[in-house]
């Protein structure tokens, strides 16, 4: 889930450096500075973009943060650079220039993500439509200092898809091409600005299925996606992009054009460097091409949405799913009460099961024959039943109540949104003790007074759902404004309750400009200055991508 | 007052939610291999029976609530989705795949349904969304000389057998009554159909479900109208794109719109 949208691509800009501080050597988190971090806003999961902020317009990051300094090394940009990229991608509609005329009205969307978080001060953005128009771009702008940051479909959750100062966007969405499939091996070649749903939909013709699915799948690019190393609904199935993604063709930021669009399952001849680019959050490089391993859609789907009474039962539900369900189960997804509590305020659906649980869990079975996952479901249902490990349950008798039931998962980060804002946590801990870091942070903030129902206290809730498969839990808490006290209390509060049981701080979402600092609690001085060696390797210039993303 | 002694005939269509495509023969929509579910307006029709009972509206209570279904063996799976939803018990004629009985051979089934069961009212959905006919529940009130109240968006029941009917229509909503027995078919409006939740689904196992063939109502399901091709509708055509204002206007110009 989550992450929907984690893609843009998340080569970042530029420019940035971050300010305050720390120098690029000490970007430890336990000393740095830290932003507000957090809020992030969003993930995207769910919904709909662009309903859950509220309509007051929307602080520049900049202001937001004034720690953050855009680096003097980096030009203006001036009318012959303007002049320069018009030339080189032809059409005018893949320049949006507001450099020599005003254009503020076609460039905001560019500049803003659609949590309403972060908005930048861009003034041109460029489409390039072809991988040789990015390698000019990225060329032209590495030689003459011009700061970028590329953007996919823009639906990440932790600002690293938009600009913070002047940096050129370079949007993706006309590279939407796809550009073979193979249908005995599953072999899909694609553009990296395909959306993710028509790809989807392409291959559903095909009976092939895209290995990642998300909230946002109807705007983000699957080269946002596989940037971003999204991971989604059906992680637990299909495995991490790391496995699924066989190739990449991507733009270093001198641009070079690093030409790994293998088809192959198997090549174990040198350094798998496409490795390097999934997750990396185009911080070395913007992704313009993948190929990808597509398995067999599934013909026969089935849903079930649990009520269960403790988290033990949960874990002991989970067990028994992977036990009897083992090949056939594609999701198991948790939901705790209060986040269906407040889906239920906001949407005012029905809900499925008829009584209050603590908690809940939604499962899909998904495999090829019918029949047989009946079977093995209804065999798993009655077991779990007559154990007494669910308190109650229902089973979905038509696609359409699949959708229905899947609403009231993926409802969630659109629903949490409705008050104002959210603070968002995703979080990777050890299972056994998922759950105990949301009872930890309600007592926190109930402990403070701030969790209230009326417009007095800043909190309405706060919630956990995610991936049980997947050990990722959404810590989320509900605000009807974002409020320094109730950043005091889960900062750092949260980070450190999860790096003192090794967990991971970003589990799925990436760290854009909103976690960055914070990598510390989850990799080691060791590990960071490995990667930082990574980063000057291929981008010394830091162009794409500055100081947002993870080492520089 | 009498009991109700519900009827609720349910069919097993392609879901509501999945494309359906004609098969190579053009003799048919392909049903293999495709995801199969309850008509939706018969799920209304289970429900707004089950609501029936549990609301105690009917003064003179529920006495039984059958589900009938006449298709494949897997027909049977729907009818335990009813049961688990509440019907009582249920019965299944066994028709082949591909033998589909035409409306009125289902309307001629249920008669000697009802007379079988001394249903008092059959709750009927106005229409599958396979054939889309939408006949079933008027001919069946044809051939029983039953009073019949279509496409009901509510239910309620007076004294001395009276039913009242509430239906959607043009500009507003009419309001029938009529007398026990009756047919009522379902619109969408009526109630929203409940999960089937898991101690149900269990308990639907136990509950019986008869087998019996059309021969047992002496009923000849041979199909009186030919079906020539089945064809898909011509798709859309596509719109064009141009590249900017100059061109969407000569475009214009070039297919006499301005």
């Amino acid at each position: 889930m989550a992450m929907r949208s984690r893609f843009a691509l998340a080569v970042r800009r530029a420019r940035i450096s971050t300010g305050t501080t720390s120098s690029r050597a000490a970007l430890r988190p336990l000393t740095q500075a830290r932003w507000k971090s957090t809020a992030s806003t969003e993930d995207a999961e769910g919904v709909a973009k662009g309903t859950t902020g509220t309509s007051k317009t929307v602080k520049f990051t900049s202001e937001t943060y004034p720690e953050i300094k855009r680096d003097p090394k980096f030009a203006q940009i001036s009318e012959d650079h303007v002049r320069f990229f018009k030339e080189l991608l032809g059409k005018d509609s893949a320049v949006i220039d507001g450099v020599t005329k005003d254009a503020t009205d076609d460039i905001e969307p560019f500049n803003g993500d659609w949590m309403r978080k972060y908005r930048g001060h861009t003034k041109l953005v460029l489409k390039p439509g072809s991988t040789e128009e990015v390698s000019k771009v990225l060329k032209y702008c590495n030689d003459n200092m011009l700061a970028v940051v590329p953007q996919g479909g823009n639906s990440g959750l932790v600002g690293g898809s938009v600009p913070v100062f002047d940096e050129i966007v370079i949007n993706m969405s006309r590279m939407n091409q796809i550009r073979s499939f193979d249908d005995v091996s599953g072999t899909l070649v694609a553009d990296a600005g395909c959306i993710l749903e028509t790809t989807d939909n392409f291959l559903a013709e095909k009976g092939y299925i895209f290995p990642l699915d998300l909230g946002a799948k109807g705007s983000c690019h699957i080269g946002g996606n596989v940037a971003t190393n999204a991971g989604g609904l059906r992680l637990l199935r299909y495995g991490s992009l790391h496995g699924s993604v066989l190739g990449i063709e991507a733009v270093l930021p001198d641009g070079t054009i690093v030409d790994d669009l293998s088809k192959l399952r198997k090549n174990n001849t040198g350094y798998d460097l496409k490795q390097l680019f999934i997750g990396a959050e185009g911080t070395i490089g913007i992704i313009t091409a993948i190929s990808v391993h597509c398995p067999q859609r599934s013909k026969a789907i089935n849903v079930a949405f649990f009520g269960l009474e403790s988290f033990e039962k949960v874990q002991e539900a989970f067990k028994e799913a992977k036990g009897q369900l083992s090949e056939i189960l594609s999701a198991f997804e948790l939901m705790d009460r209060p986040s269906q509590g407040l889906v239920k305020k906001v949407t005012n659906n029905k809900q499925p099961l008829e009584s209050e649980h603590p908690f809940y869990c939604l499962i899909e079975t998904s495999g090829s024959n019918s029949e047989h996952d009946n079977e093995k479901l209804e065999t798993f249902l009655e077991y779990v039943m007559e154990n007494e490990i669910v308190s109650d349950g229902v089973v979905a008798q038509d696609e359409t109540q699949v959708r229905s039931l899947w609403g009231w998962r993926e409802g969630i980060p659109e629903c949490l949104g409705h008050w104002g804002g959210v603070y968002k946590y995703d979080v990777s801990i050890p299972l056994s003790e998922l759950y105990d870091l949301v009872n930890e942070t309600r007592e926190k903030i109930e402990a403070a007074g701030l969790k209230g129902d009326n417009d007095s206290f800043p909190v309405v809730d706060v919630v956990g759902y995610g991936h049980m498969g997947d050990s990722n839990l959404h810590l989320n808490v509900a605000v009807r404004r974002y409020d320094k006290a109730v950043e005091k209390v889960l900062e750092p509060f949260v980070y450190e309750w999860i790096a003192k049981r090794s967990g991971s701080i970003s589990a799925e979402h990436g760290l854009g400009l909103a976690k960055k600092n914070y990598i510390g609690y989850s990799r080691s001085d060791n590990m960071i200055g490995l990667m930082k060696q990574i980063k000057n390797l291929y981008d010394p210039v830091s162009l794409n991508h500055s100081s947002r993303s993870p080492p520089r | 007052m009498s009991a109700l002694r519900i009827l609720v005939p349910v069919k097993r269509v392609i879901d509501y939610a999945v494309k359906p495509r004609v098969n190579k023969a053009q003799t048919a929509v392909e049903t293999t291999g495709v995801k199969h579910s309850m008509n939706p307006f018969d799920e209304l029709s289970i429900e707004e029976s089950v609501r029936i009972r549990e609301k105690k509206s009917a003064p003179g209570g529920v006495e039984d609530i059958v589900a009938f279904s006449a298709g494949p063996t897997k027909a049977q799976d729907i009818l335990r989705t009813a049961m688990a939803m509440g019907a009582d018990r249920s019965i299944h004629v066994e028709v082949k795949e591909g033998d589909d009985l035409e409306p009125l051979g289902v309307a001629k089934l249920l008669a000697k349904v009802v007379e079988a069961e001394k249903s008092n009212l059959v709750v009927l959905g106005k229409q599958s969304i396979d054939d889309d006919a939408g006949q079933t529940g008027q001919m069946l009130a044809g051939l029983l000389g039953w009073s019949q109240a279509t496409q009901a968006s509510k239910v309620s029941f007076l004294e001395g057998d009276k039913v009242e009917v509430t239906r959607e229509v043009d500009g507003g909503v009419e309001t029938l009554r009529a007398k026990l027995p009756m047919i009522i078919t379902t619109d969408l409006r009526l109630n929203e159909p409940r999960y089937a939740s898991l101690p149900n689904i269990m308990k639907a196992k136990k509950k019986k479900l008869e087998k019996k063939t059309l021969a047992d109502y002496g009923i000849d399901g041979t199909r009186r109208l030919k079906t020539t091709k089945v064809i898909e509708p011509p798709p859309r055509q596509g719109g064009g794109k141009v590249e900017d204002v100059d061109g969407m206007i000569s475009k214009l110009k070039e297919l006499g719109a301005i």
